[in-house]
């Protein structure tokens, strides 16, 4: 940066960014069902990303039905169990919250505030959505086809897979399988968008390092699943190649059922590298888009720039390279050398370094700020609190001798549920009432979203807190009933009768959340253009919502970051990254 | 792993080194007039030359995809070598012949392309058919090889090592395919008579995938030849 004008004269010669050839539907259906606008398809895809999510939620009830009051149920019995179980991870993870923060999130925003009128390749964002409802739907389809939905957990390790005994061995692994390629081919024609229009569609002035921290999360995670997810595909290809015609990658020699299978020396564990090698890094595909939301949520509403912003650039990073060398810290039982234990354990606790960065970054973030507790804010604090409680855990995960014992426990399952499951579902909240008024001119109603709040953040709590008792006690997961079996102690059934109570009342009140959407589209107070008084682009767009090209005739220009809140001498507490220094100074009068 | 992980390392240190350049010494929090940042920063290029072209970018990351793909492909391949199981197959000598098929291709469209850049139609012309057809013939040998293998006996499920053979020529022939759908959309520019400018860039496109093609099936085939 050789000179850095602060008050010259801010003539900016007419965009270079070139205008984007808009394509104009004419019809209802070409508006918004076959739509090319990014705005349109993030809604497309957030709505079918919840929907199943939704399924996923009943599913989990269920389990936690079969848990808490063992064998109450007749329609849930060890195989069906098992499916819910496998189907209530798979999708959660991939289908609801990759889908819902990319697709849905990143189609939304990055047009919006990188200043765009829409993302580069809109016919190939388009058939990304409809590539994904095929998965999704292929998917839902696994729950008719005879045998159900497959039950080998959603890490489908093989042998078990596709070994028989195992729940949906017959259609339910094949779809399964099926529908992950298709969702790895449709993400990867939305990721190439979400790159690309960072890159090359930011407006005059957008530098990078003026990007919104939610374009940084998105993007970074952006490029991590579109170099992790082919290892899904590969693992996905190669074990339907095993199921369907009898080839031996990953399957070995083995009796089943009292019968030698035509299987030979495949190896289990070369798809558990493969496996983790995108499972690893898909935490952070998740995880690092709500590190980016939240840090706008946090800086909006607690009316203060956030704290080290390039810090948080390069921590986001940081985590996105470190999280490919750590994958075999989800492998530490399959009996491999102990060395690679040695060196994974480094890499994971190493990744606690920018991670931890980027919370005392929001803490110190809100620290004197002049907070405005409001619905998105409770949920960005709600999510600080339960990320550390959830990345605390990790540490002990992460260390070999300390995982062997937890291994397959409880506090595995309350440690994963609590830093990549939670957390991202409160930031999706807080986002959601954060964006709500700008997606549909709205707001969402306060009243109800504080109930939604209290009961969900609480509730997770009495779910996850006590199922790290569980883990300790050695119980381990996954199992149907336990029976009478000595190690447990007789309370455990009454933990897990109540984490069930908390659990069913956590789902209800998601009803809140919904009914409030729904009502709020109709009813809603008007939102005008920016209720929150916030400084990035998509609120500073002529129509609320904005319309088709997003901003008015001409792209605005960019002269500062996004995170100009509080600036001393100011007339307001925030000026938007549009304003050019000489309009701050004509509108103080000076 | 480590194919996988010596790829990804390249291009972490690519992207880290380029970041660096995009964000030290910068002063975000400093509001100034917009053109200077625009020059200074980002991916595109300075005011005055000609901006990347999208299509372009595009191409590169999704070449970065593709190569993440190959590189785990040959990763699992190269751990499952390991197995005592393995029993390498004798690769038929026609894949020599596909081999020199798929160069000409290569070749040919590098000769299309240098002509779009000269506005030479018909040459364009040329170039475009004989490195489609070259590409066809190549997935014709390509499945001819397969027909040979199957004939004299390697079953797909018999060994890994067929197994493997099968599903890398397989997945490498779908992505040629791949590109003859986006090579027939030239060839539709070219037979409209669309503007030289969009021609240009399709047929530039084209050339680099597939050179960026021919060199993943030398790899895989000197891979398949040694092991």
């Amino acid at each position: 940066m050789s000179e850095t004008a602060h008050d010259a004269v801010d003539f900016a010669p007419p965009a270079e960014v070139g205008e984007m050839e808009l394509y104009h539907a004419k019809t209802w259906i070409g508006k918004y069902v076959w739509s090319q606008d990014a705005k349109v398809i993030a809604v497309q895809y957030a709505i079918t990303a919840i929907g199943i999510g939704l399924v996923a939620l009943v599913l989990s009830v269920m389990m936690r039905l079969q848990l808490g009051f063992p064998h109450a149920f007749s329609f849930i019995d060890p195989s069906s169990y098992l499916q819910f179980v496998t189907m209530h991870g798979m999708i959660m993870v991939i289908y609801l919250l990759t889908a819902l923060f990319l697709g849905g999130f990143g189609n939304y925003l990055i047009p919006l505030m990188v200043g765009a009128r829409d993302m580069v390749f809109p016919y190939l964002n388009m058939v990304s959505y409809w590539v994904y409802l095929a998965a999704v739907l292929i998917l839902v389809a696994s729950f008719f086809v005879p045998g159900g939905p497959t039950g080998a957990g959603w890490t489908l390790y093989p042998p078990q897979a596709i070994s028989p005994g195992t729940p949906g061995i017959d259609g339910g692994i094949i779809l399964m399988l099926v529908s992950l390629a298709l969702f790895i081919i449709g993400f990867t024609m939305g990721g190439l968008n979400y790159v690309v229009t960072v890159l090359q569609a930011r407006t005059r002035g957008m530098s990078l390092m003026r990007l919104p921290l939610t374009v940084w999360g998105i993007l970074t995670a952006t490029v991590l699943a579109l170099l992790a997810f082919p290892a899904l595909f590969v693992s996905a290809i190669m074990m339907l190649l095993d199921r369907l015609i009898g080839t031996s990658f990953f399957m070995p020699a083995m009796v089943t059922l009292g019968e030698q299978t035509a299987y030979d020396g495949g190896s289990p564990v070369l798809f558990q590298h493969l496996f983790w090698f995108f499972g690893h890094p898909e935490v952070y595909i998740v995880a690092l888009p709500a590190f980016g939301i939240v840090s706008d949520l946090l800086s909006t509403h607690a009316r203060k720039a956030i704290f080290g912003y390039r810090m948080m650039v390069w921590a986001i990073v940081a985590i996105g390279g470190l999280s490919f060398i750590v994958w075999a810290h989800h492998m530490y039982v399959s009996g491999m050398n102990p060395y690679f234990g040695f060196f994974f354990a480094t890499t994971t606790l190493i990744i606690a370094v920018p991670t931890a960065l980027k919370v005392y970054n929001w803490v110190l973030t809100l620290w004197r700020g002049n907070i405005r507790l409001n619905v998105p804010m409770l949920f960005a604090i709600g999510f600080v609190f339960t990320f550390i409680n959830g990345g605390l855990t990790g540490l002990f995960l992460g260390n070999v001798t300390v995982d062997l014992p937890l291994s397959d426990t409880y506090f595995v399952v309350a440690h994963f549920h609590m830093v990549m499951a939670v957390s991202p579902v409160l930031v999706i909240f807080g986002a959601i009432y954060h964006w709500y008024p700008k997606i549909t001119g709205r707001m969402l109603d306060d009243g109800l979203g504080k109930i939604h709040f209290w009961v969900t953040f609480l509730g997770t709590y009495a779910i996850y807190y006590p199922m790290h008792y569980l883990g300790f006690e050695g119980i381990p997961r996954r199992y149907f009933a336990y029976g009478d079996t000595a190690f447990m102690s007789e309370s455990a059934q009454d933990l897990n009768t109540a984490i069930t109570i908390a659990a069913i009342i956590v789902a209800f009140a998601q009803l809140f959340f919904l009914y409030n959407l729904v009502i709020s589209y109709f009813r809603g107070k008007k939102a005008g253009g920016n209720p929150w008084e916030a400084t990035t682009l998509e609120w500073q767009t002529p129509d609320t919502p904005p319309k088709h090209g997003n901003f008015g005739p001409e792209l605005p220009s960019v002269y500062r970051w996004a995170y100009d809140y509080g600036v001393p001498g100011a007339e307001k507490d925030y000026i938007p990254q549009n304003v050019s220094p000489s309009d701050l100074k004509n509108s103080s009068g000076q | 792993m480590s194919y996988t992980l010596i790829f990804l390392a390249l291009l972490m240190g690519a992207i880290v080194w380029w970041l660096i350049k995009q964000t030290i010494n910068v002063t975000p929090w400093v509001a100034h007039p917009a053109t200077d940042s625009v020059r200074d920063e980002g991916v595109r290029s300075p005011v005055t030359a000609k901006p990347l072209s999208n299509m372009k970018l595009g191409l590169a990351v999704f070449l970065a995809v593709a190569t993440s793909l190959f590189a785990l492909f040959i990763s699992a391949y190269s751990i499952r070598m390991e197995y005592p199981d393995w029993r390498p197959l004798t690769e038929p000598t026609l894949l020599w012949i596909n081999t020199g098929i798929l160069v000409l291709s290569s070749i040919f469209l590098q000769r299309a392309w240098n002509a779009a850049k000269q506005n030479e139609v018909q040459a364009v012309w040329r170039g475009v058919a004989l490195g489609g057809a070259c590409a066809v013939a190549f997935i014709i040998g390509q499945l001819a090889a397969w027909d040979q293998l199957t004939s004299s006996g390697y079953l797909v499920a018999d060994n890994p090592a067929n197994g493997f053979f099968y599903v890398l020529t397989g997945v490498h022939a779908l992505h040629l395919m791949g590109g003859l759908v986006a090579l027939s959309r030239s060839v539709s520019r070219l037979w409209r008579r669309q503007d030289m400018e969009s021609i240009r860039l399709g047929v530039e496109l084209c050339a680099v995938y597939w050179h960026y093609l021919l060199v993943v099936w030398l790899i895989l085939f000197a891979l398949l030849l040694t092991t």
